[in-house]
């Protein structure tokens, strides 16, 4: 092998690797640095290697924190009940339909985020019909509101990770050779034991998948929050978002950025340790 | 590949086991069909109510209930100086950061695919790592850098950042296409003499510009609506996304609805354009095989 065709592969992949890590990689070492930097936004800030800013962040934001968690995690069960029905249906029902079923599942791709989250916001109006509607069979309390609430955030977060849960569902169910269903209603296993002891076990990557590409982006999210939410459900993103835009503490808003990216990074070694990291990047695509 | 599954699926297909009773079946297939209805409509609610609105003759600031029917905001669609100016900028923004990361990660996953060499599993790794991260991270680490080096942010700052995040998507979807494909062929047009750049351009990249098309279609569509990194980035410059969040506290004027409208058919269009491409991209494939 010549030196010509040794260097190949880095001449393919050089510009590319050398935007990430000028764009990406970089970034985030800085970012490290900034948050363990003291000062303000007069004086300047200084790198001071005060890693108290951590502990302050966590203590002051913990709220924030624990509601970006219960937030995220209840989207992402909402979504398994939601999507693992319909992922089935797809698979399995949908016949030639297929194709027309998984565009409509994609469809929300196709209108910006912001914009569907702002059409939320219309749908649930306190004047809507929708409001009106849950007020009139006792869902919701005479002047009982579904906008800038809790309930507004989690619905606008399951809504806009869907489809996300939808596709690795769909992929892992597809992928199953049926045949072995079918071996085990041959064996006597009723419909129920089939599905339990065969489908859902080899569905399982799928499932761990889709709940990694809904956690991980609902987590940081804070479009949601924003739009549909109060000042009582701002999740850890929009403090990142308002201390870095609005009120420029940049070693607060690098460390908690941080916090967020550990916790995630924690998260998806714990899942790439059980299932092994080929299922994980399998499941970014 | 989808012929395929579906005649494994008819052949495996058990029907009713033995004599049992065909009612329960029936009736779970009813409620898996329903419920799977009830999740689309949930999809397509708020797209609806978008595409509805947009014929709204609406009062007032909210574009809330239904007022009567009328075109006037299509007549006013391009009318609006700050939202064209919005649009125009999402649009010349996702086309040069498509161009940019389909190139870069179209050429980073043909050495990932295509080659062994030192530092592979590493460079696999820090690929994934941009999908792994949290927008606002993103967002914000790169804003950092920015003030911490000097540079203003605008223009060309949102166009780094799409471009940055969309490589990742790019090498995956590009990668999973090189990966059905056999390596003989290329050896074959080396050993009748063809040089790299010819293998390239005459036998690679035909063979994988179904899957160059579908990352480029992913990277246009990541770049057009990225609210949470260019938030961070933008500077005085303003995208559609940006436009629609600073609207949408106040109401969303019927023109934004309107422009959404026009996106969509045409992102449909493309998709449309896209298919039948790949169609006969297949059908030329086994036309030749």
């Amino acid at each position: 092998m010549t030196w010509r065709q040794r260097l190949l592969p880095w001449w393919l992949a050089g510009p590319a690797l050398a935007w990430l890590l000028l764009f990406f990689a970089i970034p985030l070492i800085n970012q490290l640095s900034v948050s363990l930097m003291t000062g303000n936004s007069e004086v300047g800030y200084d790198l001071t290697w005060s890693f108290s800013v951590y502990g302050d962040a966590i203590s002051t934001y913990g709220d924030q924190f624990v509601r970006s968690v219960l937030y995220a995690g209840a989207a992402t069960i909402i979504d398994l009940v939601i999507a693992f029905p319909l992922a089935y249906f797809i698979a399995y029902k949908a016949g030639r339909w297929r194709p027309f079923w998984l565009l409509m599942v994609v469809m929300p791709f196709f209108v910006s985020q912001v914009m569907r989250t702002a059409s939320w916001k219309l749908m649930i109006n306190d004047s809507g019909p929708l409001v009106d509607a849950l007020r009139g069979i006792g869902v919701l309390g005479a002047d009982g509101r579904l906008d800038a609430t809790a309930g507004a955030v989690i619905l606008g977060i399951s809504y806009n990770f869907l489809p996300f849960m939808v596709l690795p569902l769909y992929a892992a169910l597809e992928r199953i050779d049926r045949r072995l269903i079918e071996a085990a209603t041959d064996l006597h296993a009723s419909r129920l034991t089939a599905f339990r002891k065969v489908t859902l076990p080899l569905a399982l990557p799928g499932v761990f998948a889709g709940s990694l590409l809904v956690f991980i982006p609902a987590t940081g999210d804070f479009i949601n929050a924003a739009i549909l939410g109060s000042p009582n459900n701002l999740m850890i993103g929009n403090v990142v978002q308002s201390k870095f835009l609005t009120v420029l503490d940049y070693p607060t808003a690098a460390a908690l950025s941080f916090l967020l990216m550990g916790a995630i990074l924690i998260l998806i070694a714990i899942f790439g340790r059980v299932l092994g990291t080929r299922t994980l990047t399998e499941a970014a695509s | 590949m989808a012929t395929a599954t579906s005649t494994v699926t008819s052949a495996a297909d058990p029907g009713p086991p033995a004599k049992g009773p065909r009612e329960p079946g029936a009736a779970r297939a009813w409620a898996l069909g329903l419920w799977s209805t009830l999740a689309v409509l949930f999809l397509l609610a708020p797209i609806a109510f978008m595409v509805v609105f947009g014929f709204n003759d609406n009062q007032g600031r909210f574009n809330v209930d239904w007022q009567g029917f009328t075109l006037k905001h299509w007549g006013d669609a391009f009318d609006n100086g700050d939202l064209t100016n919005a649009l125009k900028n999402s649009l010349t923004i996702a086309v040069l950061s498509t161009i940019g990361a389909t190139t870069l990660g179209t050429f980073l996953a043909l050495a990932l695919g295509r080659y062994r060499f030192r530092g592979k599993t590493a460079t696999e790794l820090f690929v994934f790592l941009p999908m792994a991260t949290p927008e606002v991270v993103m967002g914000a680490s790169l804003l950092a850098m920015f003030l911490v080096i000097g540079i203003n942010t605008g223009y060309g700052t949102i166009l780094i950042a799409h471009i940055m995040f969309s490589i990742s998507y790019v090498v995956v979807t590009v990668r999973s296409r090189l990966q059905g494909m056999d390596p003989h062929i290329e050896e074959a047009s080396r050993d009748l003499g063809a040089g790299e750049v010819t293998t390239f351009l005459r036998v690679t990249l035909p063979m994988i510009l179904p899957g160059v098309l579908s990352a480029a279609v992913l990277a246009f569509a990541l770049s057009i609506d990225d609210y949470a990194v260019t938030s961070f980035n933008n500077g005085q410059t303003t995208t559609l996304p940006l436009y629609i969040f600073g609207a949408a506290r106040q109401g969303v004027p019927p023109t934004v609805n309107v422009l959404s409208t026009i996106l969509l058919l045409t992102v449909l269009l493309l998709m449309l354009v896209n298919v039948l491409l790949q169609r006969r991209l297949a059908k030329r494939d086994r036309g030749s095989a």
